[in-house]
């Protein structure tokens, strides 16, 4: 009773990363809280998942196994989720912020009438007073997100209703394992006694998942381009980089949006989060939506012809000048001091 | 027989050019900076039901927005493109709502107006981009729902068929009318406002706005009743007081902060062969990369 929940995304039988990311931010709220962490699986051939979740330290897997719940459809899982919530009245549910999480997420809240606060930033532990009410609370869940196109940052709370939902994006926080030998229990879910035929009224009949070429998330070196690289031609120089340094190549809106790189590459508020060890920021400003993105990343290196360009206040190196000068330098060097 | 769509539209204020004195020095949002404007995927949402209204003769296509009187301005923009008529949902009682407020009397509109068979709604609204509202109303309506659509395919006998944007992939699917469906801004663009329409509905007006107004065409609205754009109030639709504005929000914003970078101590450098040089070696020695 009262635990933190956490709604696993499935495909293929693979559990996905921000599902794994999730439990790691389940786990330490958990343990703060004092209670117990557990997830839902819901899908087909669920055998052995509990391999894939139980070292991120989940005490009880709730497992749905049946045919007709993979691939995802809303309304059996929105109804699997919310009789599961009723019963086991969990303090916090967490799921990711991305299709699946984003269809899921509201159904089950606006049925629980619990609240949902969609693509946190952030996830804290932490008090309230309302003084009009003349009440405090212990242990909420603040949900910290930036609100107004990313202009401002809001503290979301959910006094009174529970579950205190949550959707995260992929990326936002870290995947870490708990305890390798860490072992849970696992409670199968009767489907039957769940769903009925009704919540099979919608239907899929074409399907095509592709996996995305680009791998920016999981690379430790980022080096990313912003409007100031003024051409998709520019953009090759930071190819070339990356590819001597063993990097990816990331973009900021405003380059996309002008065409110079293609929008898989997108990092920040609307697009990927990354945390690399280092990331070479090249002619990108720093507005807020983009450092939302990349400003956890180790080491972080500006090139910038404009001094006082607000990714500066971020850099551990400022490069003032201009990028077609630098880059093929850079390359230059690490050549010249590797070989 | 043609379909009875209704398409859910906000007026949002247009956070993607937010400039400098769009927030105040206390970190609160100086909404009269901004413009209003038509929530951008909304206008995609809008355009779905146009095609399906030009495609299935007979069908109407009604726009209901909730929001302060200016947002009658959404009702008559939509009807300059193609919709028929609209509602304006409009209360001191729905002040401080969040989405499931919002949806609940969304959906409590939705019954007072009529039946539908197709509810359309944007994906997301830019002043939250929370994408929250067109489930919750699926939900509360006890529809099913499809989101992230991008082509209405078809919608007939009672079925609808759907093509779905996902973030890695595409899907087709069909469901049973009636049915919520939310439309991703990948859907093709809203069509311009119609010349000819701009002339029949400028004039179109909510009865608050007749009455501030001092144009006096009384016979003009009677004679004309699709100029009456409907407006609605917590009392037409029975909403329980407990579920509307900011008693019926279960979330509740704490705090709110502008952002303010933690300044680094950084090395900062030139662009001589030397500075570039010591840098290469420095992230080299230290592992960085290499
Ligand atoms: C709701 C919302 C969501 C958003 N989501 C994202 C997001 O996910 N990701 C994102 O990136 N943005 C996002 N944005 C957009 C964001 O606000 C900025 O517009 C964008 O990040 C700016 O990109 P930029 O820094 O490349 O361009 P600019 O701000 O135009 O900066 C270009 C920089 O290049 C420098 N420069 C120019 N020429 C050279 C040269 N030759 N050498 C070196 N430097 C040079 C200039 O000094 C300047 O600093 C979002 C905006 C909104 C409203
Ligand atoms: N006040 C409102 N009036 C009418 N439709 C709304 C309103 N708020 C949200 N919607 C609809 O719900 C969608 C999602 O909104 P949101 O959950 O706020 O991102 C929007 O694109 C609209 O179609």
């Amino acid at each position: 009773m009262n635990n933190v929940f956490v709604y696993l995304e499935i495909e293929e039988g693979i559990v996905a990363d921000v599902s794994l990311e999730l439990l790691t931010k389940g786990r330490s709220l958990a343990n703060q809280l004092n209670c117990k962490l557990e997830a839902v699986a819901i899908g087909h051939n669920l055998k052995g998942l509990e391999k894939q979740v139980f070292p991120y330290g989940v005490d009880v897997l709730h497992t749905a196994d049946d045919a007709r719940l993979y691939p995802y459809t809303t309304q059996p899982h929105a109804t699997i989720l919310i009789k599961l919530f009723e019963k086991e009245k969990p303090q916090i549910a967490l799921m990711g912020a991305s299709s699946i999480g984003r269809d899921l997420g509201p159904r089950v809240s606006s049925a629980l009438h619990s609240g949902l606060t969609a693509d946190c930033t952030s996830l804290e532990i932490g008090g309230h007073e309302d003084k009009k009410a003349g009440k405090t609370y212990t242990d909420l869940l603040y949900q910290i997100r930036p609100a107004f196109g990313g202009n401002i940052v809001a503290t979301i709370i959910n006094p009174d209703c529970r579950p205190q939902m949550a959707t995260v994006r992929e990326g936002v926080m870290k995947k870490e394992i708990f305890a390798q030998n860490h072992v849970g229990k696992i409670k199968p879910i009767e489907v039957a006694e769940y769903v009925s035929e009704t919540d099979f009224a919608v239907s899929i009949i074409e399907r095509h998942m592709e996996k995305s070429k680009v791998n920016i998330k999981n690379s430790s070196i980022i080096v990313a381009g912003g409007y100031g690289v003024g051409s998709r031609e520019n953009f090759k120089l930071l190819f070339d980089l990356a590819e001597v340094i063993g990097g990816e190549v990331g973009a900021s809106r405003a380059a996309i949006d002008a065409g110079y790189a293609d929008k898989d590459r997108q990092i920040g508020q609307t697009g990927i989060t990354v945390r690399p060890k280092l990331y070479i920021a090249c002619g990108i400003s720093g507005q807020i939506q983009h450092v939302a993105g990349m400003q956890e990343s180790a080491i972080i290196i500006s090139i910038n012809n404009d001094a006082n360009a607000p990714i500066n206040q971020l850099a551990d190196y400022r490069i003032n000048g201009e990028l077609e000068e630098v880059l093929p330098k850079m390359i230059q060097f690490y050549k010249k001091n590797t070989k | 027989m043609g379909l009875k769509i209704v398409v859910l539209a906000k007026q949002v204020p247009d956070t993607r050019n937010v400039g400098k004195d769009a927030m105040k020095a206390d970190g609160t949002v100086n909404r009269a900076a901004l413009p209003a404007i038509f929530n951008p995927e909304d206008l995609n949402a809008l355009e779905q039901a146009l095609r399906l209204k030009e495609k299935y003769e007979g069908s109407t296509v009604t726009i209901l927005t909730m929001g302060p009187g200016r947002a009658a301005e959404i009702i008559r923009e939509g009807m300059y493109r193609g919709a028929d008529n609209g509602f304006l949902l409009t209360d001191r009682a729905f002040a401080g709502s969040d989405t499931l407020a919002t949806s609940y009397a969304l959906s409590k509109a939705i019954e007072y107006i009529g039946k539908f068979d197709v509810i359309v709604c944007g994906r997301q609204a830019i002043d939250g981009d929370t994408a929250q509202v067109g489930p919750q109303v699926a939900e509360k309506l006890n529809l099913p729902q499809i989101t992230y659509a991008e082509n209405i395919v078809s919608a007939e006998n009672g079925k609808i068929v759907v093509v779905r944007r996902l973030e890695r992939g595409v899907e087709t699917v069909s469901g049973p009318m009636p049915m919520v469906v939310t439309v991703n801004s990948t859907a093709p663009e809203c069509r311009p406002r119609n010349a000819r329409r701009l002339m029949q509905f400028k004039h179109a007006r909510t009865i608050t706005e007749r009455q501030e107004s001092n144009d006096d065409y009384v016979a003009m609205y009677s004679e004309r009743p699709y100029l009456n754009i409907q407006e609605i109030t917590a009392l037409d639709i029975k909403g329980d007081a407990a579920q509307l504005g900011l008693s019926g929000s279960p979330t509740k914003v704490k705090t709110i902060e502008n952002i303010v970078f933690q300044a680094k101590e950084s090395k900062i450098l030139g662009t001589s062969d030397d500075e570039i040089d010591e840098l290469m070696k420095e992230l080299i020695t230290n592992h960085t990369i290499g």
